[in-house]
């Protein structure tokens, strides 16, 4: 396998974690898109370093070859998906805990009525009380 | 050996600082919920590095030269500041644009 066909696979796995697995839907977020915008900028700044310097080199057979800011495009597509897969898991547990603490502040209308009157199935104990 | 690669993800942690301290984006201040982030991504992306180290898709250079199995520990640095500057400007997208919703708000 090469990078090429790594990368693609990466970015993949990342849509179908926001879109399918997690449901966070970031991708039809306007915010997402606007601090990816902000990411990419810095992303291409550091990654220009990294591969300018020659601190990562890239094997010439396992990518296409075009570059951006000596990078090769590849680096988009593996950069996506990290910020993609990143920023799905925070919402995720973002939310996981918004909805614990909603359902702590008001419970459900079931959960509500339970605790007013007694269970039914428990009627035989709590006359014996 | 070279601090290059070092010096250029503490520059990403000094830069995004001040979105922490000054606009409030609150991510360092809810650990639990960075750390609960971090540990999915860090699976996949060191697996994923190790996986391309070994097939010979990249290889470092000038490192400092502690690995953790065959990904060298600026690998692992990268794949912590990467993601926290990245939450960092989401927060601080939230913070500018508060009509423009995320999905993690109260129901």
């Amino acid at each position: 396998m090469t990078y090429t066909v790594a990368a693609g696979l990466g970015l993949l796995f990342a849509v179908i974690l926001d879109q399918l697995v997690l449901r966070t839907n970031l991708l039809r977020r306007k915010a997402f898109w606007a601090a990816y915008a902000i990411i990419l900028g810095f992303q291409l700044a550091v990654n220009g370093v990294l591969t300018g310097q020659r601190l990562v080199v890239y094997s010439g057979t396992d990518i296409l070859g075009a570059r951006v800011l000596y990078a090769p495009v590849e680096d988009l597509a593996f950069g996506f998906s990290l910020v993609l897969q990143t920023l799905a898991w925070w919402v995720w547990w973002g939310r996981r805990d918004a909805r614990r603490r909603a359902s702590i502040a008001r419970p459900s209308p079931e959960a509500a009525s339970a605790a007013r009157r007694p269970d039914p199935t428990d009627t035989r104990r709590s006359r014996t009380r | 050996m070279s601090w290059i690669y070092p010096a250029v993800l503490a520059g990403c942690l000094v830069a995004t600082l001040p979105l922490e301290l000054f606009l409030r984006t609150r991510v360092y201040a809810r650990p639990r919920r960075l750390l609960a982030t971090l540990v999915p991504i860090l699976a996949v992306f060191l697996t994923w590095d190790a996986f391309a180290i070994h097939a010979g898709h990249w290889r470092y250079r000038h490192l400092l030269g502690a690995r953790i199995g065959n990904v060298p520990v600026e690998e692992l640095a990268f794949f912590l500041v990467v993601p926290v500057c990245s939450i960092l400007t989401l927060e601080a997208v939230r913070r500018r644009r508060p009509g423009w919703r995320i999905g993690d708000e109260e129901p």
